[in-house]
């Protein structure tokens, strides 16, 4: 699950910067939580997903 | 179905911190006082501004005042018995657990993106169990259709995560104030239950 909508990839484990790629994630700031734990940015290379994992990946954009 | 004095029984006993004054912070703190809410804890190290008057909750002879004050006065106009703490601070990982941790729910009210990080990270890893409801996205006008909520855990993130504050797209009041309350309407439903 990938922000909360299914989605397919050819690897049966990918890093969390992996997907990013995939995706092409670009935006700066992100907040990611892989079955609801917070993932840092030092760890998305190595933060591995596996299938059935929930992996949300939050855009933070400024404005307030 | 509850009545509001039903309503406001429950929610005179919770407090409520929010970090940042702003366009979210101020209008959110309207929304949650009018509504019965106990206390609220609010920080913020910024003076009113002209610029700030197109979105925040002050008024023209305010400028120059520091904003958590000028938020108390004004709040204390709504409700004059109202329960408020605030802080002229600049919230950093150093405070942000002698500010906040005695809230029952914490609202992300701040403009930049690295701030907006760095208070999310910091609750997520040392307070995971208080939730937290941020904002990211609400510049401009239109394509409300595209604000929403998602939640992750005890973190809630209000706006459309994608228009991003710039020169060319600045902060509007009908869309900060909608995000902002969007962002008081899921505290609501955090404190209350989800739906009536």
């Amino acid at each position: 699950m990938l922000n909360n909508r299914e989605e397919q990839f050819d690897a049966q484990t990918l890093t969390v910067a992996q997907i990013m790629e995939i995706k092409s994630f670009t935006f700066r700031m992100l907040v990611v939580r892989l079955n609801d734990t917070l993932i840092k940015k030092e760890d998305y290379s190595t933060a591995s997903v596996k299938d059935g994992d929930d992996l949300k990946i939050i855009h933070l954009v400024s404005g307030g | 179905m509850s009545s509001f004095n039903q309503i406001r029984a429950i929610l005179s006993q919770k407090t409520i911190g929010i970090a940042g004054a702003g366009g979210l912070g101020s209008n959110c703190a309207v929304s949650l006082l009018r509504s019965g809410v106990g206390k609220l804890i609010i920080a913020d190290f910024d003076v009113v501004s002209d610029a700030n008057l197109n979105r925040q909750f002050y008024f023209h002879d305010q400028i120059g005042e520091r904003k958590v004050d000028a938020l108390r006065d004004n709040l204390l106009r709504i409700c004059p018995f109202a329960s408020l703490q605030m802080h002229n601070i600049k919230v950093t990982p150093q405070n942000i657990s002698l500010l906040f941790s005695t809230c029952d729910v914490v609202v992300e009210a701040f403009d930049l993106a690295e701030q907006k990080q760095m208070l999310i990270e910091y609750m997520l890893t040392n307070h995971p169990e208080i939730p937290l409801v941020a904002a990211s996205g609400l510049a401009g006008w239109g394509g409300t259709e595209m604000l929403r909520i998602q939640r992750s855990g005890s973190l809630y993130i209000c706006g459309d995560e994608s228009s991003e504050v710039s020169d060319e797209n600045p902060p509007l009041a009908p869309k900060v104030n909608i995000v902002s309350n969007l962002q008081a309407d899921t505290v609501l439903g955090i404190l209350l239950g989800d739906k009536q």
